[in-house]
């Protein structure tokens, strides 16, 4: 059995999607630009997706700048505020410290040209620390950024509350929607934000195109410098049948919505999370509170992810990590260690997100897959053998680490 | 967030079906190295007989490269005489494994490290059980 529980690095692209996308890479070519009919085909498309993206978001069309992909956009948003004339009275950065890297690198170069930048705390929960934020948004604020969900623990976080903390101080507001957009109801309007960054490979549309939200009247330095497109905040010809494909994607994602589907995706992972719990004992549930319906983080305590992932995929099922041993670099996740786990519980995490097409089979199948091999890897696992001989539970344990650091 | 999947086919089979895994019972020496926020922590345990280990086993928190080197350094290790087994560098057990990914290096490392300090710890028991029979020891034995 092939099991796929990484919706949130990438979903399978829908098949109306690819059928509404194929005339577009075959006989309507044309450049949206060109003034004769190959051309026109093609714009009315491109405007037509656009149209649909603003609507699923409540925005207006020329609201929707389109990208290259998620990390563009929040590119685009963070250097096309601080790089404009904007940032000549206000010097301040605030984000969180579990934002996806596109935000979290982009703020420290922005550290590096000299901006102040803060990385606010997270609650054991996951949730930004909305006490640190109200001292951290002041006057010399120029931009907050935080994100709607999280990538990884798939807690949402209190965009609403900080946007109007930041409003307050007359700062503007990003916040980075890629992980959220066809899970939960996302409207710019209700969250009150200048900036919003949208990705269409996240909800069964095509890789490479993504968008940036920009409300009217909030003007923006471009990252490329080239042709009229995407009101010169984007030039360069627009990759239409991406952008197709990402208007009927959003679309669909929406009708989804609407019908329920994430209630029921919502039921499986509460399924799946029962049933490693009453499986396997030693497990810590990462992010608490509200949290995207399709994400389930379980740091598994005293084994290593990649050693994890690995052996679940011999078994046919398909999750991610935290653990810093995949990733190349030497620390777990900083969104786990912002959780304030120790890194020998943190490595041991697995992220499972579930899909559209999800089935109770597939769920029951790699909770057993996950019993069984958290099994074989505790048997040899050192610290395992040493947390049995402390006779300590889990939470007296990660207690008395706590103390430690 | 996975970058580096090409192990060997190798590492892939002594991760999937580690040699020597496991606690020993009376190990003549112990050995425990690496550092949890890495992600690796090894302890290999040998039983000695005269000059020769004669037995090995490990016991690892870790990746699969991590878990593969474990195992191949207890299958090297067996049979060897003290001074041979200290010269198994990091490399000639990730050449026993058909190489290792450049990010990996260090798991190699770590299995090296792991038997040197599971040998010192043999050592230092024999020094001290030599010790005892000259004029009894107040050190607790490890």
């Amino acid at each position: 059995m092939r099991v796929y529980l990484d919706h949130n690095a990438t979903t399978p692209l829908r098949e109306e999607v690819l059928e509404g996308m194929l005339p577009f890479l075959r006989e309507h070519f044309g450049n949206p630009s060109s003034a004769h009919n190959f051309g026109k085909r093609v714009r009315e498309a491109v405007e037509e997706a656009r149209e649909r993206v603003a609507t699923a978001i409540g925005a207006r069309p020329r609201e929707i700048i389109f990208t290259s992909g998620g990390t563009e956009a929040d590119n685009l948003a963070l250097f096309g505020v601080t790089n404009s004339p904007l940032a000549s009275k206000r010097r301040k950065v605030v984000t969180s410290a579990i934002e996806h890297p596109a935000v979290i690198e982009s703020c420290k170069a922005l550290k590096k040209r000299g901006f102040e930048v803060v990385f606010l705390p997270v609650t054991p929960e996951g949730v930004v620390d909305l006490g640190a934020a109200e001292e951290a948004i002041d006057e010399n604020t120029l931009l907050v950024s935080l994100m709607l969900a999280n990538n990884e623990i798939g807690t949402l976080q209190p965009v609403r509350e900080v946007a109007e903390m930041a409003k307050a101080k007359g700062a503007l507001v990003h916040t980075d929607a890629v992980q959220a957009l066809g899970k939960v109801r996302v409207k710019v309007e209700e969250l009150g934000v200048d900036l919003a960054s949208f990705s269409s490979h996240k909800l069964y549309g095509p890789k490479g195109v993504g968008a940036l939200y920009v409300r009217t009247g909030l003007r923006l330095d471009p990252l490329l410098h080239g042709g009229h497109q995407e009101r010169r905040l984007r030039p360069g010809t627009e990759n239409a049948p991406g952008i197709i494909g990402f208007g009927l994607a959003v679309e669909l994602a929406q009708e989804d919505l609407d019908r329920g589907m994430d209630r029921r995706i919502e039921a499986l992972r509460d399924r799946l999370q029962r049933l490693l719990l009453e499986r396997i004992p030693h497990v810590v549930v990462n992010g608490g509170g509200p949290r995207v319906p399709n994400t389930l983080n379980i740091s598994f305590a005293f084994v290593e992810g990649e050693a994890l992932t690995l052996s679940l995929d011999a078994e046919g099922v398909a999750v991610s990590t935290g653990s810093a041993c995949s990733s190349g670099s030497l620390e777990p996740s900083h969104v786990l260690l912002a959780l304030g786990l120790p890194p020998e519980v943190a490595h041991g995490s697995l992220r499972f997100s579930l899909g559209k097409d999800t089935t109770q089979e597939e769920v029951d199948y790699a909770a057993e897959a996950v019993a069984s091999v958290v099994e074989r890897l505790r048997a040899f696992s050192p610290l395992y053998e040493d947390f049995l001989r402390s006779e300590l539970d889990l939470e007296q344990y990660l207690l008395r680490r706590k103390e430690e650091t | 967030m996975m970058e580096n999947f090409n192990y060997s086919q190798k590492v892939m089979e002594h991760f999937m079906n580690p040699r020597n895994v496991g606690e020993m019972e009376d190990p003549d020496g112990v050995g425990t190295v690496g550092n949890p926020m890495c992600g690796d922590v090894m302890r290999l345990y040998i039983k000695v007989e005269g000059d020769r280990i004669v037995d090995a086993r490990f016991k690892t928190f870790g990746c699969a490269a991590a878990v593969a080197t474990s195992s191949m350094v207890t299958e090297m290790v067996k049979g060897k005489t003290i001074e041979e087994a200290l010269k198994i560098s990091n490399r000639a057990v990730a050449e026993a494994l058909e190489g290792l990914p450049p990010i990996k290096m260090h798991c190699s490392v770590l299995a090296e490290e792991a038997l040197k300090a599971a040998i010192e710890d043999y050592l230092r028991r024999s020094k001290d059980e030599g010790d005892r029979r000259v004029q009894p020891s107040h050190k607790h034995p490890l």
